[in-house]
């Protein structure tokens, strides 16, 4: 069955219409924009907060996309189940409006970086991730200023024990280590889930990576969870 | 100079605005009267040089510019071409150098944002943009002797401009959320004084979608559209009209800050308001702000523009009509709509936060007239701001290279048998070095449609639902101009119509950035007139009209100019983009063949143009004599040669040997995937150092499955080029022998490290050596 999608456009952001794109024509599914200055979520079953600048990133990344109608609609949608995507900009907004834990701090080079990275799934429990194996080494690409993901031990210890880090930057071989982390995130964190596992937050960008054309089609794995967790229920 | 508006029109006042005592005369003769000091400022900048083009429209109008293909030439805010399917895509380079120096990061970010707004004041979304800086060394280099001393205060300093240069340019487009697809970064002493920062962008509109910058329709309304107006960027197009002195880094006021943000939301409620079909024709505000769009848009539809400055958006308070008409603030445009449809413009804006007010009416006479609480303070005809502005004929001399034309005494070809040393240094050289630290700052993958991004031979979009994509590239040669200049620019319109010709697309038209010093100096007009010469000669032959660009005088500071430096940007067509060629090797064991023109170098010939080489600068510390010859029949046959061969899907990649030679093209094309060669090449009585290093135009490396070569020797045969395999790629290793000698050998990582983080280190060291 297929699933609708809802992406929000705030003022700023600018990876709304990739994300439409991907989930309209490469895979098919129902698609829908939803504008930052309303609370209908038009009965989407899964939102994308796509990356970009909302309100310019102005005073913190996030910060003021947290007070938009659309953010008060989601944090409810969320809460009975919904399932929530964030990507980048969509992270940075989804740790600001307290869906998700940690926050994302300016890039330890303190540069804004584009290039693929690797990222290795660390969990399959969640609907993003269901459909990938474990250890599994995905090529995606980054482009952030901010993505220096930084949660205190305790959170850390949580999010390890309830296995809510679904992605963590490694090497083509699929290990863990400091040259791989291209940003200083804390753990060589690149995504994580919250405790309902129904909401993701990841700064690498799978829309940039799911067409041949592109160059990159291994961001496919993880839209392509999203698409058939409707599945799982 | 932000005197009353009553305030004594004295010579004194007049040479502060730029003016001469004849341009002054002129004003007089077409007001009838003494100009007002709001008048005085606005004839100021719209004659300014950067505004006028006073120096260069003479010798600009020798330039083609018209094929099938164009739809919109020079004279609009950007050139406009057919791309078939209904699609026509807007592009424009220009540039940004003079307030890039004094405030690097601010000079830069508004230089994208003004091509930006450029391109979708067109009515087309930007898809695209691109950069070509230059600036000073960042290290020191053997070659730095003679006429340019860099001493190790400006090697810093050039750091902090590629810094801040760099930081903006990606700050701007990765917010506004256009892909950076590269461009180049050149080093070189002459622009110690003068960076470079020319930003080229292009967006795509539907043919029936264009808009233009003409106003239309008696009593229509004008809306102000945008940010507010503050006082920033007051005189920056007279500054950029002048030569930098000692006092020059006190301009830092006169440079514009940029809104990377505002951009974004004034692209989006633009291209909505355009949609509701309430506009009749809209222009952004860039040099000379509400003054150069009022009259323009007046001008090109024989109308006036009749507006009230106590209505227009305002961040400051008490600013003076001259402010307000000369404020460079960024981010705003003026449009005008059909009248009793405001409102249907004005709800896009507000949907999107804007500021959009009417703050005046087309008025039948060709004139702008600017009012203040209802008074006229400036009432000037449109033509005598634009079509009639000073024209000159500037004295020419011809330019006369400085530069010895003979190998200098002490320089040995051929003494050594194995160059892997200065091989290694060439890789890790300024001009030649992956320039990864620059283009990782930039977003190239945003709106997905980027195929091939920066680092590559030129920069590839598809079009989405469409088969086609665009192909385009950006190339200029300062070096060359300086020593020939008219065969200098011939060469940068050839190489960057062949880096677009390499990925298999047709080049179809060209825009051009002609950055130089003082016209006023007779030598400098002389490269000036001998480029234009080379840009005309090279485009006709390549069938590339040019449909827009900038001139950029007036790159000289104390009294030194900069290298003639024109910079091209080529747009070409791609039919089916799942046959576009990349230009890295893929695999081990294949083909290489080098395709070029059919044409034996005599020994002489190449040592003379073997001195304008990256090698001879870099490794050698000297240049001399000229660039190395070019045929741009064999140049034309070569770019359709590479399009049939993509067409035909015979090869896997394609590249062009520039900086560095055929070894250098070589070494990178292995570099992506770790792929090394086998290659031997004949000699033909050559210096080993020509051989490998010379800088021949006219040359593409392709790699190719070994059953495919004799198909395409056969194809460039038909279109009498020479096709020749030179060897095999291998896993890991670089071997390359010449007449069976060894002459590099490496392995493949080794070189690429010294290639791939030499511009990093030298950007870096510095700074550590200089704090301890």
């Amino acid at each position: 069955m297929a699933m609708k999608f809802g992406v929000i456009i705030f003022p700023g952001s600018n990876c709304d219409h990739d994300a439409y794109w991907a989930f309209k024509e490469v895979f098919q599914q129902p698609a829908t924009f939803l504008w930052h200055d309303s609370s209908d979520l038009q009965g989407c079953d899964a939102v994308i907060v796509p990356g970009g600048f909302a309100y310019g990133d102005y005073l913190r990344t996030g910060a003021i996309a947290r007070f938009s109608p659309i953010m008060e609609a989601v944090r409810k949608f969320a809460s009975t189940g919904g399932l929530v995507m964030g990507i980048c900009n969509g992270f940075q907004i989804l740790c600001e409006s307290g869906l998700l834990p940690g926050v994302l701090m300016r890039n330890k080079n303190l540069k804004y970086i584009c290039k693929p990275v690797h990222i290795r799934v660390e969990s399959t429990d969640s609907p993003f991730t269901h459909s990938l194996r474990r250890g599994e080494v995905l090529e995606v690409p980054i482009g952030h200023m901010e993505g220096n993901y930084y949660c205190d031990e305790a959170t850390l210890q949580q999010l390890q024990k309830q296995d809510r880090i679904l992605f963590r930057y490694s090497t083509p071989e699929g290990t863990i280590t400091p040259e791989a982390n291209p940003n200083g995130a804390i753990d060589n964190i690149a995504g994580i889930c919250s405790e309902g596992r129904n909401v993701l937050g990841m700064m690498p960008h799978p829309e940039r990576a799911s067409e041949t054309a592109l160059g990159m089609t291994d961001g496919v794995r993880i839209l392509q969870a999203l698409v058939t967790s409707g599945t799982l229920k | 100079m932000t005197s009353p508006e009553n305030a004594a029109i004295t010579a004194e006042v007049i040479r502060d605005h730029g003016l001469t005592q004849d341009e002054y005369q002129r004003i007089l003769k077409w007001l009838g009267r003494t100009p007002t000091l709001t008048e005085l400022g606005i004839f100021s900048v719209m004659w300014s040089e950067h505004c006028s083009y006073k120096s260069s429209r003479v010798h600009l109008k020798r330039l083609p510019t018209r094929s099938k293909l164009v739809v919109q030439g020079p004279g609009e805010n950007a050139g406009i071409i057919d791309i078939g399917d209904g699609w026509t895509c807007a592009f424009k380079i220009e540039s940004h150098n003079h307030p890039s120096f004094i405030e690097p990061f601010q000079g830069a970010t508004t230089g994208v944002g003004g091509i930006l707004r450029d391109i979708f004041t067109m009515g087309a979304r930007p898809v695209a943009v691109m950069d070509s800086l230059r600036f000073g060394p960042v290290t020191k280099e053997p070659g730095d002797s003679g006429r340019w001393q860099t001493d190790q205060a400006t090697i810093h300093k050039n750091h902090s401009i590629v810094d801040g240069v760099v930081g903006g340019v990606a700050s701007y487009g990765n917010c506004f959320g256009v892909p950076n697809l590269g461009g180049e970064t050149k080093f070189e002493p002459c622009y110690n004084g003068n960076p470079l920062v020319n930003a080229f962008a292009l967006g795509l509109v539907k043919r029936e979608k264009i808009f233009y910058a003409k106003a239309a329709g008696a009593g229509n309304p004008v809306i102000y559209v945008g940010s507010k107006t503050g006082r920033d960027g007051i005189h920056g197009a007279t500054m950029a009209s002048e030569e930098f002195s000692e006092g020059s880094e006190a301009k830092r006021p006169n440079v514009q800050v940029g809104d990377p943000f505002m951009e974004k939301l004034l692209l989006e409620a633009c291209v909505e308001a355009m949609e509701t079909g309430a506009v009749i024709g809209i222009q952004d505000m860039g040099a000379a702000g509400l003054t150069c769009s009022t009259c323009e848009m007046g001008g090109r539809g024989a109308v006036g523009l009749e507006i009230e400055l106590d209505k227009v958006p305002q961040r400051e308070t008490g600013m003076t009509p001259y402010e307000i008409m000369l404020s460079e603030s960024q981010e705003r445009m003026l449009l005008v709509a059909e009248k009793g449809r405001e409102e249907e413009v004005f709800a896009v804006f507000r949907k999107w936060g804007l500021d959009a007010v009417e703050i005046g009416q087309v008025i039948p006479e060709n004139k702008m007239r600017v009012r203040e609480h209802g008074n006229v303070v400036a009432e000037i005809p449109n033509e005598a701001l634009t079509d009639d502005a000073p024209l000159y004929h500037r004295p020419v001399e011809p330019w006369v290279s400085p530069v010895a034309k003979e190998v200098p005494d002490g320089i040995k070809f051929g003494t050594k048998k194995d160059l892997t040393g200065e091989f290694h240094a060439l890789l890790a050289s300024p001009n030649i070095c992956s320039k990864r630290w620059v283009y990782e700052q930039y977003d190239s993958m945003v709106q997905t449609n980027t195929m091939q991004g920066p680092g590559g031979e030129a920069g590839v979009i598809r079009i989405k639902g469409s088969q086609r994509g665009l192909a385009m590239a950006l190339d200029g040669n300062g070096r060359w101009c300086y020593l020939e200049p008219k065969l200098g620019a011939m060469h940068a319109v050839a190489e960057a119509a062949r880096n677009v010709a390499c990925t298999g697309a047709r080049p179809v038209a060209a825009t051009n950035c002609l950055n130089f010093g003082n016209p006023e100096k007779p030598p400098i007009m002389g490269q000036f007139s001998a480029v234009i010469d080379g840009l005309t000669e090279a485009c006709i032959a390549l069938e590339t009209p040019i449909t827009g660009g900038n001139v950029s005088f007036y790159n000289e500071t104390l009294g030194e100019g900069i290298y003639p430096t024109p910079v091209l940007g080529i747009v070409g067509l791609l039919d089916d983009t799942s046959k576009a060629v990349g230009s890295h090797f893929k695999a081990p064991g294949k083909a290489i063949v080098l395709l070029n023109e059919n044409r034996k170098k005599h020994i002489d010939e190449a040592q003379v143009e073997f001195g304008s080489s990256e090698y001879a600068l870099h490794i050698l510390g000297a240049m001399w004599g000229a660039p190395p010859k070019l045929s741009l029949g064999a140049e034309k046959v070569l770019h359709q040669a590479l399009r049939q061969l993509a067409a035909e899907e015979l090869v896997e990649s394609a590249k062009d040997c520039s900086d560095g030679g055929i070894a250098a093209a070589l070494a990178e094309k292995g570099f992506a995937h770790n792929i090394g060669v086998d290659v031997d090449f004949a000699s033909s009585g050559l210096p080993l150092e020509c051989v490998l290093f010379g800088e021949n135009p006219t040359r593409v490396l392709v790699s190719c499955d070994a059953g495919h070569v004799s198909r395409i020797q056969q194809v460039a045969t038909n279109f009498g080029l020479a096709a020749r395999q030179i060897g095999t790629t291998i896993p890991g290793n670089f071997q390359v022998r010449v007449d069976g000698n060894p002459a590099l050998r490496a392995e493949v990582s080794a070189l690429k490290e010294s290639w791939a983080t030499a511009l990093d280190r030298a950007l870096h060291s510095d700074v550590k050596a200089a704090a301890v």
